[in-house]
């Protein structure tokens, strides 16, 4: 029951595609700024080549299959698939990984399954986990934080950056700018316990700050589309408890083999996940209650693919396998429609 | 009864191909098609089973009883599948422990069954050898187009040990595409074979189309010469 009444006129402008990809890409803008701050120049020469290769990709398809090419590249929608794939790629990937990622995103998980809207999975997190299986040393060497540099501020310039992406360096230079991601050092402990690596690794000890931060931007982001109304609580914050309560459960069985609930929250792509990638409106459930469910698994299976998976960071994955399963929990979790005595969820006869 | 070859041809190579119309046969369509030599390997295999238990199976209709009919087929297949797996692991071992399961996999691909039941058991000897040969045909040229491009973007080369199948002479049939090639291991990986089917199952149906509009194209000068003798009844 609503307890206060306003008085007419109700209406607001409705809340368009490209009013929301907008809000979107202006949300990503502290996250970006976070890590062009703490990986270098590589962010956003990476966001600049996805979001050309995107928007050509995009551009092709859409003549091909002899659509409106303005009206729907006016969408925004390839931009933030561009967005999205470019931050959570290494800040140095090759060109072609970037490319291909793209390409993926677009042309195959994105335009082949009917474009915008007709996506059943979500084309950023299509391509990274394509580029992850395929390419797995270029997805794993990512930049070092900066403050990690040995004598302090360090960085790759933005020439060398370039020539990093577009062209060929010799690979001492990946050895003084590129590092293992806490997530990987903590997978590989070689039988320390948690408080000894932490004591031990440099990235744990001095470069997790950066991580940390990052998130926090990504945090700050998402509170800005929670507060435009873009989507609702439900997903994320769902997402967030589970992970949370999981890794608390083990942490506190036993804090020496598995790691702090907060590291889990504030490294990887949990901030992002939960904020920019999960919440995808097409991709995700769609009822109130389903996004529960759907934002809970998530995160349990983060939990579990990180702890027990093969790679280490598991969002890609565990947001891919859960869009498998959004249009059956949709069937599970329909509302009451206004009207009906009970709701029409589950299968036809089973509940009459 | 008079046996339309061409139109068994044109079949079994295109209009009704197993593997890109009937989606036939795909779990060793999807499993092996790898590279070449593999995908080569099992196709020629799967040709001469189908051949034969076509030639057999045609050669028999009259005997075998309709309530018993598919256990007989099975049998059938399964005793050229099982000449076929031997006469492999004598001739080329290393290929038979590559292929592994799907050699003997062979009797329950579905086009071998689907046409010893839809054609062989219900025509005579000729057409029945000439559909299990073009069938045979279409469906190992499918499996050939897909192990040549899942082994080209996954590994930067063609026609990678070729030796297992033809011999020594054969190992420097490789060729490679681009040197310093770092591999694409999602080509490779099975999530590959199913978009790579996927992308010539489309092809297949853009050409078809492109055919068709060609044809209507072709016939619509004559359809609108004959229109035209339309009487005008008004203005």
């Amino acid at each position: 029951m609503a307890l206060i009444h306003l008085s007419s006129p109700h209406v607001s402008n409705a809340n368009s595609s490209p009013n929301m990809m907008r809000l979107v890409l202006i949300a990503l803008l502290p996250g970006i700024l976070a890590m062009t701050v703490f990986f270098g120049w590589g962010t956003l020469i990476q966001i600049a080549l996805a979001a050309t290769l995107a928007l050509l990709f995009e551009a092709a398809v859409l003549r091909l299959r002899k659509r409106p090419v303005g009206f729907f590249l006016r969408d925004y929608s390839a931009l933030v698939t561009a967005v999205l794939l470019a931050v959570a790629l290494p800040p140095f990937s090759a060109w072609w990984v970037t490319a291909t990622g793209i390409f993926v995103a677009i042309v195959i998980a994105k335009q082949l399954y009917g474009g915008l809207g007709n996506n059943p999975f979500n084309p950023a997190m299509v391509a990274y986990a394509l580029l992850l299986v395929s390419f797995p040393v270029e997805m794993t060497r990512w930049t070092a934080p900066i403050t990690q540099g040995g004598e302090g501020w360090q960085v790759a310039s933005f020439i060398d950056t370039l020539r990093v992406i577009f062209g060929s360096v010799e690979p001492a230079f990946y050895d003084s700018f590129t590092g293992a991601t806490p997530l990987d050092e903590l997978r590989h402990r070689n039988g320390l316990t948690t408080e000894e690596l932490w004591r031990q690794s440099d990235v744990l000890l001095n470069g997790v700050g950066a991580w940390y931060a990052v998130s926090a931007a990504w945090f700050m982001g998402g509170i800005f589309l929670l507060s435009r109304k873009v989507f609702t609580w439900h997903t994320p914050l769902s997402m967030l408890i589970a992970l949370f309560l999981v890794a608390s459960m083990f942490y506190g069985f036993d804090p020496d083999s598995y790691v702090s609930p907060i590291v889990h929250l504030g490294v990887g792509a949990t901030m992002l996940g939960a904020f920019f990638i999960a919440t995808d409106p097409v991709s995700s459930a769609t009822s109130n209650r389903g996004k529960i469910v759907f934002g809970a698994s998530i995160g349990v299976l983060i939990y579990i693919i990180r702890t027990w998976g093969n790679y280490p960071d598991a969002v890609a994955f565990s947001v891919l396998l859960l869009n498998l399963c959004a249009p059956f929990i949709d069937q599970y979790t329909q509302p009451r429609t206004y009207g009906h005595a009970k709701p029409n969820r589950g299968l036809k006869g089973k509940n009459q | 009864m008079s046996v339309d070859y061409r139109k068994i041809t044109l079949n079994g190579l295109w209009e009704n191909n197993p593997a890109l119309v009937q989606l036939l046969g795909l779990c060793p369509l999807l499993a092996v098609t790898s590279s070449v030599v593999n995908a080569l390997g099992l196709g020629l295999a799967t040709m001469l089973v189908l051949t034969s238990s076509n030639l057999t199976v045609s050669l028999f209709r009259r005997l075998v009883p309709e309530t018993v009919r598919l256990p007989i087929f099975v049998m059938i297949i399964a005793s050229f599948v099982t000449a076929i797996e031997l006469l492999m692991q004598a001739f080329t071992y290393e290929l038979y422990l590559i292929l592994g399961i799907f050699i003997p996999l062979i009797v329950t691909n579905c086009v071998i069954m689907g046409r010893a039941d839809a054609f062989a058991a219900k025509n005579p000897v000729s057409a029945a050898l000439t559909d299990g040969f073009m069938m045979s045909l279409g469906f190992t040229s499918v499996l050939v187009l897909l192990g040549a491009i899942r082994e080209a973007l996954g590994t930067g080369a063609l026609f990678a040990n070729m030796h297992l199948l033809f011999g020594d002479s054969a190992r420097s049939w490789t060729i490679t595409l681009v040197e310093q090639y770092d591999g694409f291991l999602f080509a490779i990986l099975p999530p590959g074979a199913f978009v790579g089917l996927g992308l010539l199952i489309a092809l297949k149906n853009v050409i078809d189309a492109r055919l068709k509009a060609r044809r209507e194209a072709k016939a619509a000068p004559a359809a609108r010469a004959s229109g035209s003798k339309r009487v005008r009844v008004t203005g």
